[in-house]
């Protein structure tokens, strides 16, 4: 019966550890910080998630779409939970295309909940014209998307470093210690005091990309406090059935001269 | 066996079951007799069974969400993560589901070259398994095609692509499968079909694989066959039911803490990137469970051999009953044979690890030998094994652990006791 555990057990770190060597192929080894998600009873922080959202808002969607979020998804449990009166206002200082009207045009108006964020460029190709040729990719599901997850994220943001001497870069390139290949086409965007937040948190340049890095959290994995939730509950449910079905076991295996 | 002779008490039941005999078969489920030495690697078969059961049933929530279109089919994943009601848990379940089941009939086929399970009379069992096992590979290589991300859409192109490697005709059978010039909307619709139908396919062949065992029975950690039902054997119901369920619920908590802390884990990041035909990622490497295979399909430098060896690696189990000549089942009796399965259990994780890493260098020697000696193990090792290993002393009976005679006597009574039975 151990060594059933055992076997399951290191099965299951060599899948890890498997998982973990194939990723871990970065230059640099990435910094983290105290993320609020991370371990099984992991939840957002409300507050930085609002504020990364400012971040998100005043610097990131410029240029960087998220394509698979609504503004509803703002007010919703789990979230950084606007509220819904906020999430409205939120949805209505954007201007969205719908249509067509009843003589056949295309016509603007402002957002409502149900509607999609609204798209920084209206085509990849207009993205990559005004980015010197790189798509700013979406970033809706950007943290699962990347290996190192969102450390990885955390570190790029923070990873602008002067070039070392032997690596000459073309302009519109810079270099970043922790992008894979070291040449990212997006220039350093943080800075201390970037924005203002409104709860009075000082925006030190961690503190934005914490916020930031929290809110593509949250809008890669919308449902990760529910998964957290139900999973542990699940396990608990488990692990007291697997008790009194083994209790039931050794009753019933008592009747043969076995052992099970 | 026993349940010949049953009739049904209730009168209805007795018309019902000489029209169809139902009752019989749940009779004969119950009350099948099973070795009582059975030890938790044979829980696997019934965990299996549950895993089979459980890819089909989210399988069929999910294609009631998903589109199987190169436009949508990425957004329509994100719309089952987002906006359907439990969604998020019905995929997960989904996507580690393939894991689990491939842990669990990894552990099951071992269990099988371990005990000896798939010799005489078994034979047909253990094809049956490897059929199984070939169109579970099919189904999870289709499945993971599905969410059209960049693995998705460069694991299908690779593995299509192998099919070019035939001589004359590959060109054209892979435009065939394609449905086109390249990986696209007519691959992807096929796909969708064909992961839609193979797990039923399965479902049968696994119907087929619990009948071919009823036949002779379990195998058993000893290997040697039933003397007495009465003294060997418990009844199916509730012995090895509570046992399989035991064994399940421990399964499913490994299975919960996937799906509920690490659900990506075992996936690669790099399908969250939409399918890009212009962008190649810089390593395309399958799911984990097909890795072992991937490194001896990269080991040889020729495309064609390259798949033929990969493709001999798999068939070659299905005829392993006869490469094997010990007479003697259970590696409990062969000293010998004992450590070679064990180096085999190691070369097998050994080219799961090269799979997994860039084909060159040092990676690259060790899949060569890692691939020579797998060939070499059931081409070589196992006949000539067979011929020259001494077995320890067999014990008479599987309820008498005590030694009784040689290997060879024992054996003898073997084959007497199955001749009276016939």
């Amino acid at each position: 019966m151990q060594r059933i555990f055992k076997i399951l057990f290191s099965l299951l770190i060599l899948n890890i550890n498997f998982a973990n060597s194939i990723s871990a192929e970065n230059t640099s080894k990435l910094l983290t910080t105290d993320w609020s998600f991370k371990g099984p009873f992991g939840k957002f922080d409300r507050a930085s998630l609002q504020r990364g959202y400012q971040v998100y808002n005043e610097v990131c969607a410029s240029c960087h779409s998220l394509k698979y979020v609504s503004y509803r998804n703002l007010s919703e449990k789990g979230g950084p939970e606007f509220s819904v009166k906020e999430a409205k206002a939120i949805a209505a200082s954007f201007e969205v295309t719908d249509g067509p009207n009843q003589d056949g045009e295309m016509f603007t108006r402002p957002a409502k909940l149900s509607d999609k964020f609204a798209m920084p460029y209206s085509n990849e190709e207009e993205a990559k014209s005004a980015n010197g040729g790189a798509y700013p990719p979406d970033m809706s599901v950007l943290v699962k998307a990347r290996a190192g997850g969102a450390d990885y994220i955390y570190s790029v943001l923070l990873g602008y470093v002067d070039p070392p001497e032997n690596i000459k870069l073309d302009d519109g390139v810079y270099y970043n210690k922790y992008m894979y290949g070291n040449k990212i086409k997006m220039p350093k965007q943080l800075s201390d005091g970037l924005v203002e937040y409104s709860d009075g948190t000082n925006a030190t340049e961690e503190q934005m990309a914490k916020d930031v890095v929290s809110f593509l959290m949250w809008t890669a994995e919308p449902h990760l406090e529910q998964r957290h939730k139900t999973g542990f509950r699940a396990i608990v449910y488990l692990i007291i059935l697997t008790v009194l079905v083994y209790f039931s076991m050794k009753k019933i295996w008592s009747r043969v001269e076995t052992n099970v | 066996m026993s349940d010949h002779n049953y009739t049904p008490s209730s009168k209805f039941g007795k018309w019902f079951n000489d029209r169809l005999p139902l009752l019989t078969l749940a009779n004969h489920l119950t009350d099948y007799p099973t070795p009582k030495n059975l030890n938790y690697w044979w829980t696997f078969g019934g965990i299996l069974t549950f895993c089979l059961i459980t890819q089909i049933i989210t399988g069929l929530v999910l294609a009631m969400h998903y589109i199987a279109h190169a436009d949508l089919a990425f957004s329509s994943v994100e719309h089952i993560m987002r906006d359907v009601n439990y969604g998020w848990l019905i995929r997960y379940i989904h996507a580690n589901g393939a894991s689990m089941f491939f842990l669990a009939v990894y552990i099951h086929i071992f269990r099988s070259l371990f005990y000896g399970s798939y010799k005489a009379p078994r034979e047909i069992i253990w094809i049956l398994g490897i059929m199984i096992y070939l169109l579970m590979m099919a189904a999870a290589f289709m499945g993971y095609v599905l969410p059209w991300g960049q693995m998705s859409f460069w694991g299908a192109t690779v593995i299509t692509n192998l099919f070019s490697a035939i001589p004359l005709v590959g060109e054209s059978i892979t435009t065939w499968l394609w449905g086109g010039y390249s990986v696209d909307n007519p691959t992807l619709t096929r796909f969708f079909t064909l992961h839609y139908l193979i797990p039923f396919l399965i479902l049968g062949l696994v119907v087929l694989h619990i009948w071919a065992l009823h036949v002779p029975g379990n195998n058993n950690p000893v290997g040697i066959d039933i003397q007495k039902p009465s003294k060997d054997t418990v009844p199916f119901h509730p012995y090895i039911v509570i046992k399989d369920l035991f064994a399940l619920l421990l399964f499913m908590i490994v299975f919960a803490f996937f799906v509920f802390y690490s659900p990506n884990i075992l996936g690669h990041a790099d399908n969250y990137i939409e399918a890009n035909p212009l962008v190649t990622p810089a390593h395309i490497v399958p799911e984990w469970y097909l890795l072992p295979f991937y490194a001896i399909l990269r080991s040889i430098p020729d495309k064609l051999l390259g798949v033929v060896a990969m493709l001999s690696a798999i068939f070659i189990l299905a005829a392993l009953p006869w490469l094997d000549t010990s007479k003697v089942r259970s590696a409990v009796f062969r000293p010998l044979y004992k450590q070679f399965y064990w180096i085999l259990v190691i070369d097998v994780l050994i080219l799961g690890y090269v799979g997994a890493m860039p084909a060159e260098g040092l990676y690259l020697l060790i899949a060569r030998v890692a691939t020579a000696y797998y060939f070499l193990h059931f081409l070589l090792i196992l006949p000539v094994l067979g011929k020259i290993e001494k077995t320890t002393p067999l014990p008479l009976s599987i309820t008498s652990p005590v030694l009784g005679g040689s290997a060879d006597l024992a054996m003898a009574k073997n084959i007497d006791v199955r001749k009276e039975k016939l």
